[in-house]
């Protein structure tokens, strides 16, 4: 392997991902360093799974600008590297008058956000849309672009378009020194020309590399609550709370994989990895949810997670090249970084032109990658045969095999889990379990 | 579409049963789907000693008894790495096999789908998301099916009968648990077990004691514990929820009002004998049902 690059990305994230993609795409070279075992290990790894449409995004922002490219962009490229989209539409819910009060005020801005297409429910409405919402719904904003989309399928599909453009993704590669000299950066064992840090909940960590950091991650942990596949048909839309200013709130959505679900909390925590749940928060979630639509009081819980979220003590995304030291920083991307992950590349695209010298004249013919599709409402490879290993969700040997091999081969069985589904239904691997990590272990024995 | 008089979902013990009771009453045309790729069902991992009183009159190992069941049920149309997606109408179901997506119907439809322990997610147990932790079934395939050993000293949590066929699974895989906690107050079990685990295995079990969270950063660490409203810390390497049965029915979303079901698909959890005597007879309603 070369080991002299244009460009490398600290972190397989999203946002890290996305942003390789982009600079791939332009015709630079370029690598990722991930410092865990597969990609989305860290903050990618569990959110709500939407696609935002930035109705309630501050004014004027860098994050309401980076999701509407966002969104945007992701519109376009779906089909081409076969990304599903489920339109259910939000509607954000008034359950109290004084939230009945703000409806107005979410009306206006997502208008001045650009987002022309709110608008107001009625109480008759909303229970016309959503009738097995609680009773006590009093009304509520209809969001008609906020849509579902697969959290894992997205990166992972922006990881191989880069890699078919010839970027490098080392895995298991932590990052813990760098040398700035004669205006290139080592690190790694790698040299690059431009470092750009998408270190999400250790972003302020490898700042520190090239300054001291101005911003310190403080994770906010959320947990959620997956509902069983019969709970999908209780609700049609993404049901949203009135926002309050330091968090979007308890969402209640369907996922792309036939669930409903409910969460984030959003809670304050000093853990940076594999973020922990706790029975009480959990418990109170599932009441929610129940409170919301009480036909959920029948359905069983399939699964529970926590995703942490990199904020930091600003509230809008921090994006800075620092010219003199060949450096950019894309730090406190929190929930809507699936979203704004397109959108920020785009945007580092343009900061790196006036920074750092133009991009390429001539960027190569774009090669789109397909990711095998894991959504429910469209075509699964088991509709043409295969054998089942995974029963609850119906995942096929062929899937598995596909997900283990190729240029970016599942990292370890949450890498797996990830990429087809398996052992995430409702017996949560009490079935498949020994076998799918039998199959793993078959695949990676041998792998350098 | 394809048609048969019975058409019976699931070949553990129940479905076996019901299918060659049902041809020793005359009616023939029985199929058996079946989702794994060998018949059997769950005894065919339970590796230890105690199958088959109620119905054999002798005990033998689960995988021995599966296998007499299946070689006994050697005749019966037996349709492995077959999955029922679900009903669509009264009598008709959608099912997967290695060709694709078909349609079969029949007179009458059992579902003789079993039963499994509850997932750690569905009883909303706290902490780090980790390998590790797996119910007593998932821990008898990876030690009777893969010869693999998961962990070496694992916490055991349940109070039945199940719970001590984890610890007889960790015996034969050499795995040392560090002792089995129960929340409730007393043991659903044969009161020689808990004498049994301690003085023959040195493996303590304690109940009152629930489980509220399991820690660690890539591998399992410690669990936590409430007694007596009191907080603690174990080590351990690794956790089996025991128990907690759940009937496997996520097909009755879509069944018909009357479907007619056996076995531990029911509710209930009673071992693989009681499972074969009770589908026996409801073979004979059917049978008579059919005439």
């Amino acid at each position: 392997m070369d080991k002299r690059f244009d460009i490398a990305v600290i972190g397989g994230g999203v946002v890290g991902l996305a942003i390789l993609r982009r600079f791939a795409m332009s015709g630079l070279k370029c690598v990722l360093l991930e410092k865990g075992a597969d990609i989305l290990s860290g903050a990618s790894k569990g959110n709500s799974a939407l696609l935002h449409t930035g109705f309630d995004a501050p004014a004027k922002s860098i994050e309401l600008q980076c999701m509407k490219a966002g969104y945007a962009e992701y519109i376009e490229i779906r089909q081409k590297l076969n990304l599903p989209l489920l339109e259910t539409g939000a509607v954000v819910a008034a359950w109290t008058e004084h939230e009945l009060a703000a409806l107005d005020g979410i009306i206006k801005k997502a208008h001045a956000n650009g987002v022309a297409d709110v608008k107001k429910l009625s109480q008759i409405e909303l229970r016309i849309r959503e009738p097995q919402l609680s009773k006590s719904v009093l009304g509520g904003v209809l969001v008609p672009g906020e849509h579902v989309i697969d959290p894992w399928s997205a990166p992972l599909a922006y990881a191989q378009q880069a890699i078919a453009h010839g970027a490098v993704i080392m895995r298991n590669t932590e990052v813990k020194a760098a040398e700035f000299k004669k205006d290139e950066w080592q690190l790694a064992g790698i040299t690059a020309r431009v470092v750009i840090n998408a270190a999400g909940l250790f972003g302020d960590h490898v700042e520190a590399l090239v300054r001291p950091s101005p911003f310190t991650i403080k994770p906010r942990k959320g947990q959620f609550v997956v509902f069983d596949k019969p709970a999908a048909k209780l609700a049609r839309s993404i049901i949203l709370p009135v926002p309050n200013e330091r968090t979007k709130g308890v969402v209640l959505f369907r996922t792309i994989f036939g669930n409903l679900a409910i969460g984030p909390t959003a809670e304050d925590t000093d853990e940076r990895e594999n973020g922990s749940t706790d029975s009480a928060t959990l418990e109170k979630l599932k009441a929610r949810a129940i409170e919301m639509v009480p036909a959920l009081g029948d359905v069983n819980v399939t699964a529970v997670y926590a995703g942490l979220r990199p904020a930091t003590e600003q509230k809008d995304y921090v994006i800075e090249a620092l010219k003199d030291q060949n450096w950019i920083t894309v730090a406190g991307i929190r929930s809507t970084g699936l979203t704004g992950s397109l959108g920020i590349a785009q945007h580092l695209a343009k900061l790196y032109a006036k920074n750092f010298g133009k991009l390429p004249k001539k960027p190569p013919e774009p090669i789109f990658t397909p990711v095998p599709n894991l959504a429910e409402h469209s075509i699964r490879p088991y509709m043409k045969g295969g054998e089942i290993v995974c029963h609850c969700e119906w995942v096929t040997r062929g899937e598995i095999e596909t997900a283990c091999s190729g240029p970016l081969p599942a990292g370890d069985l949450g890498g797996l889990k990830r990429r087809t589904r398996a052992m995430m239904g409702r017996c949560q691997g009490f079935y498949c379990g020994a076998e799918i990590a039998s199959l793993f272990k078959e695949a990676a024995h041998g792998k350098p | 579409m394809e048609n048969h008089d019975v058409i019976i979902i699931g070949a553990g013990p129940a479905g076996l049963s019901t299918a060659m009771r049902l041809r020793e009453l005359g009616v023939k045309d029985v199929v058996v789907l079946e989702r794994e790729t060998k018949a059997g069902g769950v005894p065919r991992h339970c590796g230890h000693f105690g199958f088959g009183w109620e119905s054999h009159k002798r005990l033998m190992s689960g995988p021995k008894f599966a296998k007499r069941m299946a070689s006994a049920a050697n005749d019966i149309d037996i349709r492995t790495s077959t999955t029922v997606l679900e009903f669509t109408m009264r009598n008709s179901l959608r099912v997967h096999s290695s060709k694709g997506i078909s349609d079969m119907s029949a007179k009458r439809i059992v579902l003789a789908t079993g039963t499994r322990e509850s997932s750690r997610a569905a009883q909303l147990i706290g902490g780090n998301r980790l390998p590790g932790v797996m119910n007593t079934g998932t821990l008898q395939q990876y030690v009777y099916l893969k010869n693999q050993k998961p962990f070496s000293n694992p916490m055991i949590i349940g109070n039945e009968w199940v719970t001590f066929s984890a610890l007889l699974t960790c015996r034969h895989a050499g795995i040392k648990p560090v002792g089995i906690f129960a929340e409730e107050q007393k043991l659903d079990a044969p009161w020689f077990f808990p004498l049994g685990a301690k003085f023959a295995y040195g493996v303590p079990v304690q109940t009152k004691t629930k489980l509220i969270a399991i820690h660690g950063s890539t591998r399992v660490e410690a669990v936590q514990f409430e007694r007596n409203g009191q907080r603690n810390m174990i080590a351990c390497d690794g956790v089996i929820l025991s128990g907690k049965f759940k009937p496997e029915n996520a097909l009755l979303a879509t069944a018909p009002s009357n479907i007619i079901i056996t076995g531990n698909a029911l509710g209930t959890v009673h071992t693989a004998g009681a499972c074969v005597v009770n589908a026996r007879a409801l073979a004979e309603t059917i049978a008579k049902d059919l005439q």
